[in-house]
């Protein structure tokens, strides 16, 4: 085994995992480079952390092979891969204190000095007066560390978390995303994060693979997977979209013209996944915090070009930073939107017509044919 | 019946429930993936291969099978010794049962059924006695332990350690020590008896014949008394067990919704804690059904039980038919009982 | 209601348990006071006069020490073939699926909601017939027999209730199988695995029934208990009871006090 000081990358060929009749991953190719902060994201039971696994030899794929820095290691038993894996729920052996947890790798691997490495690594992950405690008598936070410590120190060409972070409470959850943050800059080891917190996927990794039963639905930098989500999806289970039913009307220039609730929207092209044909449907999105609204009095003041379309406050709720009004609209579903508390106008309120605008720019376009709820309510089954 | 026995049964059945109860989805899928991989891994290697290339082809099926064989040679050695120890005794028993022969000729199988009607003529006496007696001590042990079983659960605090070492430490001496120390208790000069011929409950009692005269000892109530003593241990333990289980805000709860105590206890305790009355009940009617001890050295003749007949029918009267065929009545019966009882109280995670 | 009835109503369960306690701590009790007694006659079951004699003397009587050190000889040898062979079994079940798994529950289940005497019947009628002379070696099987069930019970719980990512972590921190079990599996099963080989102690120490079918000649304690129950009951039986009470006692309550402390620390 090698002492690499970066990462490898990993490649998946047509990987799959069947057990019995149910399909957990289908064939699924995937590329992680080199020193990448890789984040798989989706609800539970959806592959991902079999696909996790995988990588790190705890299951062996039913087809496929898993490449790493260009070496077949489909056939390695876990022991033998360069890769470690913080485990959910940590898995740190109870019976053995904190320094013994970590040196575990460096003594199975026949490193017979290893007190200097582990005292430095505790001291990286600022545990150094907690190595002669048990597991149990540690925080959450604390016993979280101690998993990244002990799968560190082995220096691995990748980094296998496994929901590194479901255990914490949500304050130290934000603490811990920027300490791994900074710690994969450190230390430039492939770190692959499998996660069902679509915040904690965008707020650390660079690319972000969503996955859906067993399928990869995107992947992508994540400001581009949230700004121009491909299914719905990815555009319900990252944050929220709103989702309308629209015709294409017309094809001019970059844009697509189409009706929906009784108005006209437009459409970037390129913004748009579905196959354009002239009086096919489409899925047309928005974002709940690129829409302003205006009162229906003040309707004239509305720039032009800009998407409009008119409804009635149904609910608002206010939330500190800003205020979140759901609008009835006709021939639409129920749409949300998301106001700044900068200038709040005293007239929205309940029951107030008002007029929805956005920049046509922030627009995306989806396949009708697919599931509008699809990625909604997954969130909660979520363990 | 040695006492610490079922006891440990009681406390260890119920961990390994609530672990079952405990494993996670995630831990069934792996599980699911660990049978893949034990029991179907030929059919699958041929899958993998034409990915995998050729040359991994043979290596692949070979520690496969080798792991498919490791939990029977695991369990060989055990298994091999509760088949030729406990299991084939059974059988042989029961084909001793119908033998006939003597201890000078040799026995012989003659399929001599006339055995077993004999011995139900001869010793049904013994047979109900042991029914009435077991069942008696098993109520008294539900209607002894289950407050004690509570008052660990819920009311202990912070002597419930304490508490529980004194249920558990009695039996930390011999039990055929304790079993002679009840002779001394009920012993007819002693305060036990002064204080109940005195009270004039004896009269009464020996009015009902579950006494005699003016003494305890070599009586019905002696015996049941011993046999409740004895297995009160086994009652306690399951029922403190499921007892413990119960989230003590179900009472509050219950108190909230207009639940008097004793409303509360009826509605929501007593049945949250019926799988440890089902363990409770089974773990002290069995033992005591089959005891001799308690009635060898607590009673009188009079007083002989199922078990005292089996005894001494093998060991004195060396009557082997009789002695297999009555163990054999005794163990249907019991199995029985204990069947239709788990199927009624609807309790199927026993084991 | 007077405040003394709605006391009593309010810790009527508190009143009925330790009434409870005291009916299973009379006995213990009695063995204890009856171990300073000085009975005359053969059976000391009235209280006489106080004396230490037995308690100066307990090897005082013939055979008493000698059956002890064989209940112990016993006990130990019992614990180690059950423990050994009932891990081994646990293990399989609780790691492996297999076809024969339900038989194998149940064959482990039936010994222990079998009544003793049935068991102890028949497996002396095996030995009569087998011409196998009864002695150490009848009742090292019988014992290993019925101990073998409360191991196999005790172990499977604890490996079932193990983390299987432990494991799995292990074998990612480049533990072979063989490391892997060594290093993690065993130590972690291991309370599971003393308790089953503590029980399987205390069980073949304290039994009689099976024992008194399978002995022949032999006297172990039990046996010896019970014999004295017919000839005479010396002082001495009450002290060895007191004396391995207080030994059990003072060795959980040293456990307790262990505990405690690291859990503090």
């Amino acid at each position: 085994m090698t002492q690499p000081t970066s990462g490898g990358d990993v490649r998946l060929d047509r990987i799959s995992k069947t057990y019995g009749s149910f399909n957990a991953v289908h064939p699924l190719d995937l590329h992680i480079p080199a020193g990448s902060f890789f984040a798989l994201l989706g609800a539970s039971g959806c592959g991902k952390t079999t696909t996790l696994r995988m990588i790190a030899g705890l299951e062996d794929p039913t087809t496929g092979t898993v490449r790493l820095a260009g070496e077949d290691i489909t056939d390695l038993p876990p022991h033998k891969r360069p890769v470690n894996t913080v485990f959910q729920s940590y898995a740190l052996f109870p019976h053995l204190d904190i320094f013994e947890n970590v040196a575990f790798g460096l003594r199975r691997r026949g490193i017979k000095s290893v007190k200097k490495q582990v005292e430095e690594m505790l001291e990286l992950v600022q545990l150094g007066d907690f190595a002669r405690r048990k597991p149990q008598q540690l925080s959450g936070g604390q016993q979280q560390r101690v998993a990244v410590a002990r799968a560190l120190i082995n220096h691995p060409q990748v980094l296998l978390l496994d929901e590194p972070l479901g255990a914490l409470d949500l304050k130290l959850r934000r603490q811990m995303q920027l300490e791994l943050k900074r710690i994969q800059t450190e230390v430039g080891i492939t770190f692959i994060h499998v996660t069902h917190d679509q915040e904690e996927a965008m707020t650390m990794a660079d690319t972000v693979a969503v996955m859906n039963s067993g399928r990869v639905e995107q992947r992508g930098a994540p400001a581009e997977l949230y700004e121009n989500p491909g299914t719905t999806f990815v555009a319900n289970f990252l944050g929220t979209s709103n989702l309308i039913e629209a015709e294409i009307t017309d094809k001019s220039g970059g844009d697509l013209v189409l009706t929906a609730a009784g108005g006209k929207l437009s459409l970037p092209a390129d913004r748009c996944s579905a196959p354009v044909r002239t009086g096919g449907k489409v899925l047309v999105g928005v974002r709940p915090e690129k829409i302003t609204l205006a009162h229906a009095e003040d309707a004239g003041s509305v720039p032009e070009g800009r998407n409009r379309i008119t409804g009635r406050i149904a609910d608002s709720s206010f939330i500190g930073v800003s205020t979140q009004y759901l609008i009835t609209t006709p021939g639409s579903p129920d749409i949300t939107v998301y106001e700044q508390n900068i200038e709040r106008d005293a007239r929205l309120v309940p029951g107030a017509e008002v007029v929805l605008h956005w920049n046509p720019a922030h627009t995306f376009g989806l396949d009708a044919a697919q599931d509008i709820d699809a990625g909604t309510e997954l969130d909660e089954e979520a363990p | 019946m040695s006492v610490s026995r079922r006891a440990a049964w009681a406390g260890l059945r119920s961990r390994a429930a609530t672990k079952e109860r405990a494993v996670t989805r995630e831990a069934r899928a792996s599980e699911r993936a660990g049978t893949e991989r034990a029991g179907g891994s030929v059919t699958a290697a041929p899958e993998t291969a034409p990915d995998a290339g050729p040359v991994q082809k043979p290596p692949l099926i070979k520690p496969a099978v080798r792991k498919r064989l490791v939990p029977y040679w695991l369990l060989l050695p055990g298994i091999l010794w509760l088949l030729i120890f406990f299991a084939a005794p059974l059988i042989y028993q029961a084909s001793t049962s119908v033998q006939t022969g003597s201890l000078e000729e040799g026995f012989k199988v003659t399929w001599h059924f006339q055995t077993y009607w004999d011995a139900l003529s001869e010793y049904y006496p013994q047979f109900l006695r042991s029914v009435l007696y077991a069942a008696t001590a098993t109520v008294l042990c539900l209607l002894l332990g289950y407050p004690l079983a509570y008052l660990i659960a819920f009311r202990a605090g912070r002597w419930r350690n304490l508490v529980m070492i004194l249920v558990i430490a009695p039996f930390f001496t011999s039990f055929l020590i304790r079993t002679l120390a009840w002779k001394t208790i009920l012993s007819d000069s002693g305060p036990v008896v002064g204080v109940l011929n005195s009270l004039h409950i004896l009269d009464v009692t020996s009015y009902l014949g579950i006494t005699e005269g003016q003494r305890v000892l070599a009586t019905p109530l002696a015996v049941v008394c011993g046999l409740t003593y004895n297995f009160l241990p086994f009652m306690i333990l399951p029922l403190y067990t499921s007892l413990e289980r119960i989230d003590p805000r179900l009472h509050e709860a219950a108190g909230d919704l207009y639940a008097r105590p004793f409303t509360t206890f009826r509605k929501v305790t007593f049945p949250l804690s019926m799988p440890g009355v089902v363990a409770g009940t089974l773990l002290t009617f069995i033992p005591s059904a089959g005891d001799y001890i308690n009635a060898e050295l607590l009673g009188s003749t009079d007083q002989k039980m199922i078990g005292n007949v089996i005894q001494s029918q093998f060991l004195r009267v060396l009557d082997y038919p009789t002695a297999a065929a009555m163990s054999f009545i005794l163990m249907a019966a019991i199995l029985t009982m204990v069947t239709v009882y788990i199927r009624k109280s609807g309790t199927e995670d026993l084991v | 209601m007077t405040a003394l009835t709605r006391w009593i109503r309010r810790n009527l369960v508190i009143i009925a348990g330790i009434g409870t306690l005291a009916y299973l701590i009379l006995p213990n009790v009695v063995v204890l006071v009856f171990s300073f007694n000085k009975p005359n006659g053969r059976f000391n079951y009235e209280w006489q006069r106080f004396s230490t004699d037995a308690w100066t003397d307990p090897c005082g009587v013939a055979d008493l020490c000698g059956s002890l050190s064989l209940s112990l000889k016993i006990a130990v040898w019992a614990t180690i073939g059950s423990t050994v062979l009932g891990t081994m079994i646990a293990f399989a079940l609780a790691r492996y699926r297999f076809r024969a798994r339900p038989a194998v529950n149940s064959l482990i289940f039936l010994p222990m909601a079998m009544p003793e005497v049935v068991m102890a019947a028949s497996l002396a009628t095996l030995f009569l017939n087998m011409g196998v002379d009864f002695g150490f070696w009848t009742i090292l099987i019988a014992h290993i027999m019925f101990c073998l069930s409360f191991v196999v019970t005790a172990v499977k719980a604890r490996v079932m209730s193990m983390d299987p990512r432990l494991e799995q972590a292990a074998q990612d921190l480049y533990a072979s199988p063989a490391q892997t079990f060594l290093r993690v599996t065993l130590p972690i099963a291991a309370p599971g695995i003393a308790a089953g080989a503590l029980l399987s102690f205390a069980l073949s120490f304290d039994d009689f029934i099976i024992t008194n079918f399978n002995a022949g000649s032999t006297v172990t304690f039990p046996m010896f208990v019970w014999g004295s129950a017919q000839r005479g009951t010396p002082v001495q039986i009450n002290v060895i009871g007191t004396a391995m009470f207080a030994v059990a006692v003072l060795c959980v309550l040293v456990g307790q006090l262990a505990g405690a402390r690291r859990k503090r620390s």
